[in-house]
């Protein structure tokens, strides 16, 4: 079989995966899955702040795992930026932006967000321990949480235009 | 084609799989109870390629496979990572083979956080890294995870103390295997503002912590054999730094020391000069503008709990690298720079900066800039002569820059939302790079002199719709001269995406060499599950993450990836 005919029938293939019905991949908003693990981070201040505390004021948050060596990551993210005074008079959804930036870049962090002026929580993770408890294969990874710090609906990668389903999942999530 | 098919069933089955869970389980909070875990497949065919030096492995596919399983129930977690390299895909360490279990551990943390205890294997950094770090970069098929035991306990408000004892991951072969050097380790860190929060300390204008740590590796010695000398090589080998970190109001200030007693290893050419590094950083930020200054210097600082190991086996430590790590594609991975491990001094600095939106230079949406620029040289050192030569090898007279030059690195990035619906970035770099101290071709031996030209575009065609594209040119009459980039991805939000890449190597002084290597993938995003499939030409380069480099073989075929998180 030459590489042509392989091609065709592996497009074919993943076609037809894709397309066949998933529920699994159905996220349903109201079923919650995972608890935040308790862990604590530091902030761009040098502060310990418990996970806990993220929800704790019972509004929804979106907790985004990003890098400054990550395009997708900031794109998402400064899109987020336009709408999130929107988002929060809306659903009161506080946004956290979870940076992996290892000791190479980490000092980069404050700069750049401090230039392009998000106004969300920024915590640092540099050895990736939040990243792993929560399962992330590679970023940009956002979760949904409920105002009891459960995960509600999660997504990897970004891609222009995401925010509409990030829009509707917050509504969905908001009485 | 078959294995691909297997391929693609098992993944519907066990997502089926947990989907039939889920719903067992009545869909409510406990949706997949306690567990969690994730999935990645990596699968790779190869055909021949004379032109790229494309090879086909006697198994003609490469495959690796990780599956994590977390177990979380109050303050106990406990969890394993399967591993398969049937065989490993080219490019991450051939000799990883078979199936079995990479990772394992079970952990207890107290409901306050002050008791937190690790056996098995776990992943931990003192600092900044630069005495210990262990972590997996499982895309460079670096892991170099501690198995044994770690504590961490917060006897005071504001007091951290690690410990940390075991062994660490060298290989895999149907399992873990350990390397034979045990690492232990102690860190100390110190909140001051919280320690001192009876007396208003959290109400300081500045904040302060400070960190010191020791970390000792143990290896069976011997005798080594240097011209007319017989040496004894030490078994225990001693490194420890002292941190601190300043910040008030938008200023932040921070250093730290590290240094390392004798410790002949196959890195340093098995000589006994102590090791040392010294790296400070200051910052100022406010909204819109960013600045931030780093020097470094680092000697002979290569910690590995084998001392005969070289690359990515073993390491203890982390040194990063002083340039910026870029993401476009020709100066991320044909000049990318890493520190050399025998040491350099080092120096950056970066602006990052918001002209307003509404002005006449910022436009309708403002503009952002940044400029960044980073040099590193090798040390200022002297060779020494006779048995100091043979033992010490040379002393340094300064922190400061030696005579040869390692790498300068500009970059002006502008980034530009035009509409709603189009924005541009550019970005321009100015690369001076020597190929001689950092080996990433073997086309050319010396200084690489390159301009950069990135051009990204984004337009969004519909509501849920945008189209990327790249044009990249790289001008260098060096190596193998000028290349060109086109990349282009249309995505059709939140599922799907399509992407088509052409590098071409248009003014190779080889005209055999001017290959198109055209790279087309297709993939779909459900939530946390992403599958995607490629098909094309890969060129021979360097795969870079978080300052540690790969180097990848040409390859020409099918890339199947998928991986899903719940």
């Amino acid at each position: 079989m030459n590489n042509m005919s392989r091609l065709v029938g592996l497009v074919a293939l993943i076609t037809f995966w894709c397309t066949m019905p998933h529920p699994v991949f159905a996220q349903n908003p109201s079923r919650a899955t995972n608890q935040l693990p308790e862990m604590e981070l530091k902030d761009m201040e040098g502060s310990m702040v418990p996970i806990s505390s993220l929800y704790e004021s019972g509004t929804p948050t979106l907790i985004c795992f990003w890098a400054t060596w990550c395009s997708p990551c900031k794109r998402e993210l400064n899109n987020y930026a336009e709408l999130y005074e929107d988002w929060q008079d809306e659903t009161g959804v506080q946004i956290v932006a979870v940076s992996i930036d290892d000791s190479r870049s980490v000092h980069r962090v404050a700069p750049y967000v401090n230039s392009v002026m998000w106004d969300y929580t920024v915590l640092l993770d540099p050895n990736k321990d939040f990243a792993r408890a929560m399962q992330v294969v590679n970023v940009p990874h956002t979760f949904l949480v409920n105002g009891e710090g459960q995960v509600i609906w999660q997504h990897n990668n970004y891609s222009d235009g995401d925010e509409e389903e990030v829009y509707e999942q917050l509504l969905n999530l908001t009485p | 084609m078959k294995k691909t098919l297997w391929f693609i069933l098992a993944s519907g089955v066990i997502l089926q799989g947990l989907q039939a869970q889920g719903e067992g389980s009545g869909g409510n909070a406990s949706d997949t109870g306690p567990v969690s875990g994730n999935f990645q497949v990596l699968w790779q065919s190869y055909s021949e390629d004379e032109r790229i030096g494309a090879i086909v492995p006697p198994e003609k596919t490469g495959y690796n496979a990780y599956g994590n399983l977390r177990y979380n129930q109050g303050g106990f977690s406990a969890g394993f990572r399967y591993e398969s390299y049937l065989n490993a895909v080219l490019g991450f360490p051939g000799r990883f083979k078979g199936s079995g279990i990479g990772y394992r551990f079970a952990r207890y943390a107290s409901p306050s956080q002050n008791v937190d205890v690790t056996i098995g294997n776990f992943y931990e950094q003192f600092g900044s890294g630069i005495v210990l770090r262990s972590y997996e970069e499982r895309a460079l098929g670096i892991d170099n995870a501690l198995d044994g035991v770690r504590i961490i306990l917060r006897p005071l408000e504001g007091l951290q103390i690690k410990t940390v004892y075991g062994k660490q991951r060298f290989d895999f072969d149907d399992g873990l295997i350990n390397g034979n050097g045990i690492v232990r380790g102690i860190d100390g860190n110190l909140d001051l503002n919280a320690l001192l929060a009876e007396k208003g300390g959290q109400d300081w204008k500045t904040k302060v912590n400070l960190g010191a740590n020791f970390v000792s590796k143990f290896q069976a010695g011997g005798t080594i054999a240097s011209d007319t000398l017989v040496l004894t090589l030490p078994e225990n080998v001693g490194a420890w730094s002292y941190r601190f970190d300043l910040m008030r109001k938008g200023w932040s200030a921070g250093a730290e020391y590290a240094a390392k007693i004798n410790d002949p290893s196959a890195d340093n050419g098995y000589t006994y000069r102590r090791g040392e590094a010294l790296m400070a950083h200051l910052g100022y930020t406010k909204r819109g503008l960013g600045i931030s200054l780093h020097a470094k210097t680092v000697d002979n600082m290569s910690f590995r709990s084998d001392r005969d190991v070289l690359l990515f086996d073993s390491p203890i430590n982390y040194i990063p690298a002083i340039t910026q790590q870029h993401t476009y594609n020709l100066a991320a991975t044909l000049y990318p720079y890493a520190t050399v491990i025998a040491g350099e001094s080092s120096l950056s600095a970066e602006i990052f900066y918001n002209i307003k939106k509404g002005s006449a230079l910022g436009g309708k949406y403002g503009t952002n800039v940044s400029v960044n620029f980073a040099a590193a040289n090798g040390l200022d050192t002297t060779q020494l002569s006779g048995v100091e030569g043979i033992v010490d090898g040379y002393e340094r007279s300064s922190w400061g820059f030696g005579p040869t030059k390692f790498v300068r690195d500009f970059n002006v990035q502008i980034s530009r939302k035009v509409s709603k619906n189009f924005k541009w970035k550019y970005t321009f770099y100015n690369l001076e790079f020597n190929t001689l101290t950092t080996p990433v071709t073997t086309t050319f031996k010396g200084m690489v002199y390159a301009d950069i030209h990135v051009l990204e575009t984004q337009w969004k065609t519909a509501k849920r719709e945008s189209l990327r594209t790249e044009f990249q040119l790289l001008l260098t009459d060096q190596d193998k001269r000028d290349w060109g980039t086109v990349l282009a991805e249309y995505t059709w939000s939140p599922h799907w995406f399509a992407s088509v890449l052409d590098q071409y190597n248009y003014s190779n002084p080889n005209a055999d060499d001017r290959v198109h290597y055209l790279y087309a993938a297709v993939g779909r995003i459900e939530g946390p599950h992403r599958l995607s499939i490629g098909y094309g030409k890969r060129r021979e380069g360097i795969f870079c993450i978080g300052g540690v480099c790969r180097a990848v073989p040409a390859s020409n075929g099918f890339e199947v990836n998928f991986s899903s998180s719940f």
